[in-house]
């Protein structure tokens, strides 16, 4: 009993990272209508950078999130400009077929760059406090994974209440449930657009800074990540924040199930079980409004 | 005000103006009526700036309309309601109203602005904290326009507000209109509604297959055989 307790902790406190993941891919895909498949890239990249924070100019991980993020930001208004304002406005089938081919040239680019820049080792961030555990009822609980998860739901929060209350934030909803009567109203989608992906891509590179420290980087975790993180914005549905980030949780917890109950691999086979049986049987997705 | 002069617009190579001219003069009602098809939506369209015209030209106090990016029509004071009035369903009547005075210009005065809205519609008021799609197709009529009033615009155009609602609705929003218009805003109407929208109307023309084919004020247009033939049916005669 105590065994299965703790790998669904463990699960719950990497589903802090699978709803962090998904938050960005999510806003991408619910403002601009286009599938950034490259996302798992973008979060790979994150990681890198948190990693080399450390390793050349002696940042803590979780301090390098405070340059993680604004970079991130900057970075993403970058690909925006030069790669996905071209198909924003373009017809649905064109604009599908396109950011695909976008998507999957980026993420090719990144995986070489990555090699490049960072071989093919995994790397991981080791802290002095890395091995740290806090011990309840027989169950341990690594710190740096519990303050992970606690960043992570923070962050997601604060992007939600960003989207709830401010000017922009409105702007950027508005924008995904009708971008005509949006620009009607006078707000410039374009604008809308370039916030919705820099603020996704900050998110994937936030999520990216946790994964290297409380579990590892390589230049091929991308495809593995975007993957995770498309099961959960098809778990949660669009539209809500807080949603994706319990979708992730679900998704944790859900491996972490199957992997105690028929055996380690088929934690990987129940995020596409999932994937599936939602698609049929509620394809707007489990927390939709 | 507004000058419309031999505007041209397609879908693809499906021609829908083929030469339309208009105006909307300072104060004036402008009922703009004709069939489906007749291409009043897509002249709405061109306005709001979603449409490129392929030929012709558009002035909105004296300047050029239809070069600049969409969302800068309502900054220069032009608010559209749009047909199926396109309301963010998801978000409340306030959210809604507020985004209404999105725009720059739309900032300054936005609360005083908010509660002439309420003043006119006060069940908006009581409902601000519902999610527009929980709310009736007058209600969300009267988001539309008090959302298009939030941009605090010098022409409002609406495309046919009336559709959908029961005739003792209709008669309400007209008659709101009829106060936006006192208060000094001018109104293009586009309207299936022929009685209505010309009882309302100063002056009015009728779009048929792409043209002006008749145009005058509300009573000579109501009383044109060729409009009593088109539209008002065999009762009419």
């Amino acid at each position: 009993m105590t065994a299965f307790v703790q790998q669904m902790v463990l699960g719950l406190l990497i589903g802090g990272l699978y709803g962090l993941a998904a938050a960005g891919l999510s806003l991408v895909f619910g403002v601009l209508k286009v599938l950034n498949v490259a996302h798992g890239q973008l979060i790979m990249l994150g990681g890198y950078g948190a990693f080399w924070l450390g390793a050349l100019a002696g940042f803590d991980p979780f301090a390098a999130l405070t340059l993680v993020i604004p970079g991130a930001l900057a970075f993403g208004a970058v690909l925006y400009w030069t790669l996905f304002a071209w198909v924003v406005r373009a017809s649905e089938e064109t604009r599908v077929k396109n950011s695909l081919l976008i998507g999957f040239g980026l993420a090719l680019a990144l995986d070489a760059l990555a090699v490049r820049l960072w071989t093919a080792d995994e790397r991981s961030i080791t802290t002095s406090y890395a091995g740290a555990v806090v011990s309840v009822g027989g169950i341990a609980i690594p710190l740096v994974r519990l303050a992970s998860l606690v960043l992570a739901g923070a962050l997601i929060g604060g992007v939600h209440l960003l989207l709830a209350r401010t000017r922009w934030g409105r702007a950027i909803r508005a924008t995904a449930e009708d971008w005509e009567a949006a620009l009607l109203t006078g707000i410039d989608v374009r604008r809308a657009y370039l916030l919705a992906f820099a603020i996704g891509t900050a998110l994937a590179g936030a999520a990216g800074t946790l994964v290297s420290v409380g579990y590892s980087v390589s230049p091929s975790i991308g495809l593995e990540w975007t993957l995770k993180a498309l099961v959960v914005v098809v778990l949660a549905g669009l539209g809500s924040m807080p949603g994706t980030f319990v979708g992730g949780l679900v998704l944790g917890l859900a491996e972490a199930a199957a992997a105690w109950g028929f055996g380690g691999p088929y934690r990987e086979m129940v995020g596409l079980v999932l994937f599936f049986v939602v698609l049929v049987a509620r394809p707007q997705g489990l927390f939709a409004r | 005000m507004l000058e419309v002069e031999g505007l041209e617009a397609s879908y693809g190579s499906f021609r829908v103006l083929s030469g339309v001219t208009l105006e909307v003069r300072p104060g004036e009602i402008v009922a703009l009526l004709g069939p489906n098809g007749a291409g009043k939506t897509t002249l709405i369209r061109c306005i709001a700036g979603l449409l490129r015209p392929r030929a012709g030209a558009m002035r909105w106090e004296g300047r050029p309309l239809g070069q600049a990016e969409a969302h800068t029509v309502v900054e220069r004071g032009v608010a559209v309601v749009p047909e199926g009035r396109r309301l963010f369903g998801s978000m409340t009547v306030e959210e809604n109203l507020a985004l209404g005075a999105f725009a720059p210009r739309a900032r300054r005065g936005e609360a005083s602005r908010l509660e002439g809205v309420y003043a006119i519609f006060p069940v908006l008021r009581e409902r601000r904290r519902e999610l527009v799609r929980a709310l009736s197709g007058g209600q969300q009529q009267m988001v539309a326009i008090g959302r298009a009033l939030m941009a605090d615009p010098r022409l409002l155009v609406l495309d046919e507000p009336s559709l959908g609602l029961a005739p003792r609705l209709v008669e309400s929003i007209f008659g709101v209109l009829r106060e936006i218009n006192r208060g000094g805003v001018s109104i293009l109407l586009v309207e299936q509604n022929v009685h209505a929208a010309l009882a309302l109307a100063h002056r009015g023309y009728i779009l048929e297959a792409g043209r002006v084919a008749a145009e005058g004020q509300g009573s000579v247009l109501l009383n044109d055989a060729h409009v009593r033939r088109a539209y008002l049916g065999p009762l009419a005669r």
